[in-house]
């Protein structure tokens, strides 16, 4: 990988917000940051060539499209691990899924197209586990970001 | 109808991303065969629901040498967790701060922040830094690692039409 320079971790700090809406919007944020259109979008693409930005574009919000997510814990003996987890893993509404050092070891997002959908899908895994799952939905986020020292 | 056929043509079209050229509606615009300007309109009016957040740029936190993360979690006084939740989501080594309930009596907790360090004992410098911020409103804490990842898939839509 390429050491970043300062241009670049201005660059990623940028572009982590918002990007304005308009026909040349790399322009725009070229001009913010005193450099061509052309040296912005080079250095975007070799990040993401190397694997620092992982993805550049909208960021959807399932709940707005009437989804639901909520973040799981279950609290699973050690010696039934990889039973239990054969089993949520199963579950296409399981996004995500850590192993954590706690004694609820096991963290998954459940995704679902509909908020009844995680109401029943937990219910599923609790009944085919016996393990009660443990529902932790998001009643407020704070702002989310993410800064290298520019 | 909170997204119609149309918004879900052109989320499908930008799950990958924006395209990394001067006019990047005008290239999914054509690719959609819309006019750019209500492809625009289209992407506005998505922002203003909250189905588009932002659009913007995700940082590989592993890339960028913070190969430590630890999930803290915090029980905050309910009368200030927003005004404190907003001080911690604030942070620059915080990402995915949130107010949730509490499971009692297994899980005493309702803030929860993922913290980024390049060591744990960086990341045990930034717990504490937390817990100083939060003071007297701060009932305990406790902090959770990842020891492995069990599963991991994006965002994925469903074809409904």
């Amino acid at each position: 990988m390429t050491p970043l320079d300062d241009t670049d971790r201005a660059i990623l700090n940028r572009m982590q917000d918002d990007l304005p809406l308009t026909e040349r919007p790399y322009a725009q944020v070229a001009r913010e940051l005193g450099i061509t259109e052309d040296d912005l979008l080079a250095r975007v693409a070799r990040m993401k060539d190397e694997r620092v930005i992982t993805r550049f574009g909208p960021f959807f919000d399932a709940a707005a499209m009437g989804g639901a997510f909520c973040l799981c814990a279950m609290a699973v003996p050690p010696e039934d691990f990889e039973a239990v987890l054969t089993k949520v893993n199963a579950h296409p509404e399981v996004a995500h899924n850590y192993e954590r050092t706690h004694r609820l070891n096991m963290w998954f997002v459940l995704a679902t197209e509909t908020p009844e959908g995680i109401g029943a899908c937990a219910d599923a895994i609790e009944r085919e586990t016996g393990v009660q799952v443990l529902r932790f939905p998001k009643l407020q986020e704070f702002f989310i970001g993410f800064r290298v020292a520019a | 109808m909170i997204i119609d056929s149309t918004d879900r043509q052109i989320i499908e079209a930008l799950q990958g991303g924006l395209p990394l050229v001067p006019e990047p509606y005008a290239q999914v615009a054509e690719q959609l065969d819309m006019p750019q300007d209500a492809l625009m309109a289209r992407i506005a009016a998505m922002k203003a629901r909250g189905v588009i957040r932002r659009i913007a740029a995700a940082p590989n936190h592993y890339k960028l040498g913070m190969t430590a993360n630890g999930m803290t979690v915090w029980d905050v006084d309910d009368d200030r967790i927003t005004e404190l939740g907003a001080q911690v989501g604030a942070l620059p080594y915080v990402t995915h701060c949130y107010e949730r309930p509490r499971a009692l009596p297994d899980w005493p907790y309702n803030l929860f922040a993922m913290v980024h360090g390049d060591s744990r004992e960086e990341v045990e410098e930034k717990r504490a830094e937390i817990r100083a911020l939060l003071g007297t409103a701060l009932r305990g804490c406790d902090i959770l690692y990842s020891t492995r990842i069990l599963k991991k898939t994006g965002l994925r839509l469903r074809q409904k039409g």
